[in-house]
């Protein structure tokens, strides 16, 4: 029983990681229809700022957290500028290419700068644990966990509660009718790629303690945030993080309970049967057009 | 210029529309049987792997050019063909069986994927096909009484008919020309027939296509099963090149490099999948070029231009550091992707038009002529 405690808070904690990675992925999905299957490399380069600024430059935690947020933001909205912008309205599959592309250039990039090697940074959560009876809880788990769930309120109030987030909610349904309307859609889709590159770069640094940041780490873990924006039904915020958790806590199980090897596909089982079953995802909208 | 008047329907769907084609694609055929006897050894393994990425592009271009399913899990097809040898080769199955049953296995394969693909749109297919890939690759490295597991399997040499055929022979080249040119011919006259015609309407609209009678479920399983034998044999050969496969060759990169095959090459003709596949296996040797001739190139110009020879060296020293980085492989894939999706979404057999229309219409050519048009989908979700 304390094992399977145990096994479940490991699995939510890493299933957030998964969870706010695709929280970026939804949220450029929500706004402008399109997947950035370079989601990951983004969390990646957040977690090496983050790294470069506390453990190289030696500033304070929370100081380098907010700088590579800041640069990342900066970053994502570039990345829009030069890589999105230009084929936004064109068929999916070109986009879907494009960012494989970008994930690909940001890769190799961050293994030319930082080299090869596993990253490690300190933070002010990671030496204590929580112990409540038997069970041992790790802060830096417990810090995932709490900054997910934060950010998570956070975002579904932005999209839900104010102007900017309905504009983008608006210009998903309907580029240019939204653009008719007197939404400026260039300059919303610019900030969405800016706030889901600080998301990214938020994972990227909750992650460094539990996982190393080394330069392949957006590919491996990116490939397992489709597995959660799929199984919440791309589009859903909460459908995001719920996705995210329940394939940490999948993949955590299968790997405690189930013979090797069953850890690695785990995920991807689930996310064919839930492909096939409700392709819709567990949050998603069903919506049929009428005719 | 040639003017072509099409008079009845059977001139729409000629193989050769006139005789120019059969000059210029046989003096081709000549040029590639005289091939192994000129090139260097290297070369022609160069060449080999270009058949068979190029037989793999054709596959991926059925699939995805011509019935617009995307699919990036074409390297567990070819995974699956090439253990399927590997593995049949062990009981001393002769060469023509286990190729066949390659094919037809991995076809059968394929249609199974197809099935569950008949739900999933677009994004949503990517994805299953990534995970599907993923499941291959796995079951690969954990069967350990048929694969090995991850210490891979030993691939004998190829004997056909009682004759060896070693993997760096002409002999094994012409074997891959063949499979090739049967592939490519197979397919342009699969595209002629009323299949073809169907997958390329289910890609121009399901809707539309459903309207005209077209059993759109039947089809796309079609698509996937043919898509997926093919690169079945084309695992068989891949399998024999290579002499040694593991399941760790197989993976997500590969299946990006075929997407990237048929990307730059152009999405809408045959023709560039045989391009973009010599695109991705040049790009090797040219980075090999790059990383030993580059720094004296550049070293000579600098120093040509004036500069002194302490200079000349230091420039020389740090293009050769720059050209020798690890990473620079995967960031120039990158970039060319990027560069490709931005300017040139026709891929090259697309610039080729481009330049062949230009001298045909000279001064009234058009720019314009091949602008893609946007098409600001409403959201997919209410699709």
């Amino acid at each position: 029983m304390l094992d399977f405690v145990q096994q479940l808070v490991s699995g939510v904690a890493l299933g957030c990681v998964y969870g706010l990675i695709a929280l970026g992925f939804v949220l450029v999905y929500k706004a402008t229809e399109v997947v950035n299957f370079a989601q990951g490399d983004l969390m990646m380069l957040g977690g090496f700022f983050a790294f470069t600024f506390i453990g190289m430059m030696g500033l304070n935690y929370w100081v380098g957290f907010a700088g590579a947020v800041a640069v990342m933001a900066l970053f994502g909205m570039l990345a829009e500028r030069i890589v999105v912008r230009p084929i936004l309205g064109y068929p999916q599959f070109s986009i879907i290419m494009a960012t494989i592309g970008l994930g690909y250039f940001l890769r190799s990039i961050a293994g030319m700068i930082w080299g090869t090697d596993d990253f490690k940074i300190e933070t002010p959560f990671s030496q204590g644990v929580l112990r409540i009876g038997a069970l041992v809880l790790a802060y830096d788990k417990l810090s995932v966990i709490a900054a997910t769930v934060i950010l998570c309120v956070l975002l579904y109030l932005f999209f839900n509660k104010t102007s900017l987030g309905t504009a983008m909610r608006a210009s998903s349904e309907n580029m240019l009718a939204a653009y008719y309307m007197g939404i400026p859609v260039k300059r919303v889709v610019s900030i969405v790629w800016a706030i889901s590159a600080a998301v990214a770069t938020c994972a990227g640094v909750l992650l460094a303690p539990i996982t190393f940041i080394h330069s392949n780490v957006g590919l491996v873990l990116g490939l397992k945030a489709f597995p959660a924006a799929v199984l919440g039904g791309f589009g859903s915020i909460p459908g995001a993080v719920v996705g995210g958790v329940l394939i940490g806590v999948i993949e955590s199980m299968a790997g405690f309970y189930l013979p090797e090897g069953w850890k690695d596909v785990a995920p991807y089982i689930v996310l064919l049967a839930v492909l096939l079953l409700k392709p819709e995802g567990l949050f998603g909208l069903h919506v049929r057009k009428k005719v | 210029m040639r003017f072509l008047f099409k008079t009845d329907y059977e001139d729409d769907i000629r193989l050769f529309p006139h005789s120019g084609y059969v000059v210029s694609y046989g003096l081709l055929i000549a040029v590639l049987l005289i091939a192994p006897y000129v090139l260097s050894s290297y070369l022609m393994s160069q060449l080999v792997f270009v058949c068979i990425y190029a037989t793999v592009g054709v596959a991926l271009l059925i699939l995805t050019g011509f019935t617009g399913q995307a699919s990036l899990g074409h390297a567990a097809f070819l995974a699956i063909g090439a253990y399927t040898a590997a593995y049949l080769q062990k009981y001393n199955v002769p060469f023509p069986v286990y190729f066949l049953a390659a094919g037809l296995l991995t076809g059968l394969i394929g249609a199974l994927v197809g099935f569950p693909a008949l739900r999933l749109q677009g994004i949503y297919l990517v994805i299953a096909t990534i995970s599907f890939a993923f499941i291959v690759e796995e079951i690969l490295a954990r069967w350990e009484s048929v694969t090995n597991g991850n210490e891979g399997m030993r691939i004998k040499t190829l004997s056909l008919l009682g004759v060896a055929v070693p993997r760096d022979s002409p002999a094994f080249y012409f074997l891959c020309l063949a499979v090739l040119i049967l592939t490519i011919v197979g397919t342009l006259n699969l595209l002629r027939s009323p299949t073809g015609r169907a997958f390329v309407a289910i890609r121009d609209s399901e809707t539309a296509a459903r309207s005209m009678g077209v059993n759109v479920a039947l089809y796309k399983v079609k698509s996937f099963a043919i898509s997926a034998a093919i690169t079945g044999f084309a695992g068989v050969l891949f399998a024999h090149k290579l002499s040694f496969i593991s399941p760790e060759m197989f993976t997500l990169q590969l299946s990006i490099e075929f997407i990237i095959v048929i990307l730059i090459g152009g999405t809408f003709s045959l023709h560039g999948a045989v391009l973009g596949a010599i695109f991705i296996v040049m790009i090797d040797p040219f980075l090999t070029y790059l990383k030993d001739d580059m720094p004296g190139l550049i070293a000579g110009v600098a120093a040509t231009f004036g500069a002194g020879t302490d200079s000349a060296a230091n420039v020389q020293s740090k293009v050769a550091a720059f050209a020798s980085l690890n990473g620079l492989k995967g960031a120039i894939y990158g970039i060319i992707i990027v560069l490709f999706v931005l300017f040139e979404p026709l891929g090259l057999y697309g610039r080729w038009l481009k330049i062949k229309l230009f001298f045909q219409l000279f001064p009234l050519y058009k720019r314009a002529t091949f602008k893609r048009q946007k098409i600001y989908v409403k959201s997919e979700r209410n699709r």
